[in-house]
């Protein structure tokens, strides 16, 4: 079941860094990277790396995104 | 941007974000976590304060002349509580050696200095991270005073 889950994850991650690249619109960009880091912390937790997931979470997932976002509020949306 | 889910949201859950964030700051040396984890949690909520309101709002909570202090105040006493290591006649960041209280082993206040200088540690992150966003939502221009910008 956990063997399902991971792979799962995993595709999913892969999925997201390709839309990162692939995506022209640079707000929607950052979503898919806040996800990413969402999955990523997940992932860093079926690892047995609960400190580290934490520290995705707070700062790959929270923190980056909003400071991204503010990073574009000073620039264009478009790529 | 004015959305009044969003504000609703953030006003019920900034709380819990602080309360589990000085829950992994404070149980740093029982459980996964610690003074980084602790306080990029703690700085990301009082970020998301001034993303989901305005830059007021958050400025209440923590302004970036305080955030800025506590940065500095933070590696400070990270630094001292190392020293008093030393005056109290260990090496340097010395714990049990220099004569700290050391308690039962799963207790609260088990760690003797560890548990100080995660504190410091804690404030130091959640303030760096304040300090950063402000930094970038308001820029600075040449002369080095910063740019009024309504964010």
């Amino acid at each position: 079941m956990t063997e399902i889950l991971n792979i799962l994850l995993l595709l999913f991650l892969v999925i997201c860094a390709l839309g990162v690249a692939w995506i022209r619109d640079l707000l929607s960009a950052i979503i898919l990277f806040s996800s990413f880091g969402l999955i990523m912390a997940i992932i860093w937790q079926q690892l047995s790396a609960p400190d580290v997931a934490m520290v995705e979470a707070a700062l790959g997932t929270g923190v980056t995104t909003l400071l991204l976002i503010a990073a574009i509020s000073k620039t264009r949306r478009a790529e | 941007m004015e959305d009044q889910i969003v504000r609703l949201t953030s006003r019920l859950v900034v709380p819990f974000i602080q309360l589990y964030g000085i829950y992994v700051i404070v149980h740093g040396h029982l459980s996964p976590g610690g003074g980084f984890s602790g306080g990029a949690i703690f700085g990301a909520s009082l970020v998301l304060i001034a993303v989901s309101f305005n830059l007021e709002a958050g400025a209440k909570q923590v302004s970036p002349q305080s955030a800025s202090i506590l940065e500095s105040g933070g590696a400070l006493g990270f630094a001292l509580t190392g020293l008093a290591a030393v005056v109290m006649g260990g090496s340097y960041l010395a714990n049990r050696a220099a004569g700290f209280p050391i308690g039962v082993t799963g207790d609260l206040f088990s760690s003797g200095a560890i548990f100080i200088i995660t504190l410091f540690l804690g404030a130091k992150v959640a303030s760096t991270i304040v300090t950063l966003f402000y930094n970038i939502i308001e820029g600075e221009k040449k002369d080095g005073t910063p740019e009024k910008h309504s964010g």
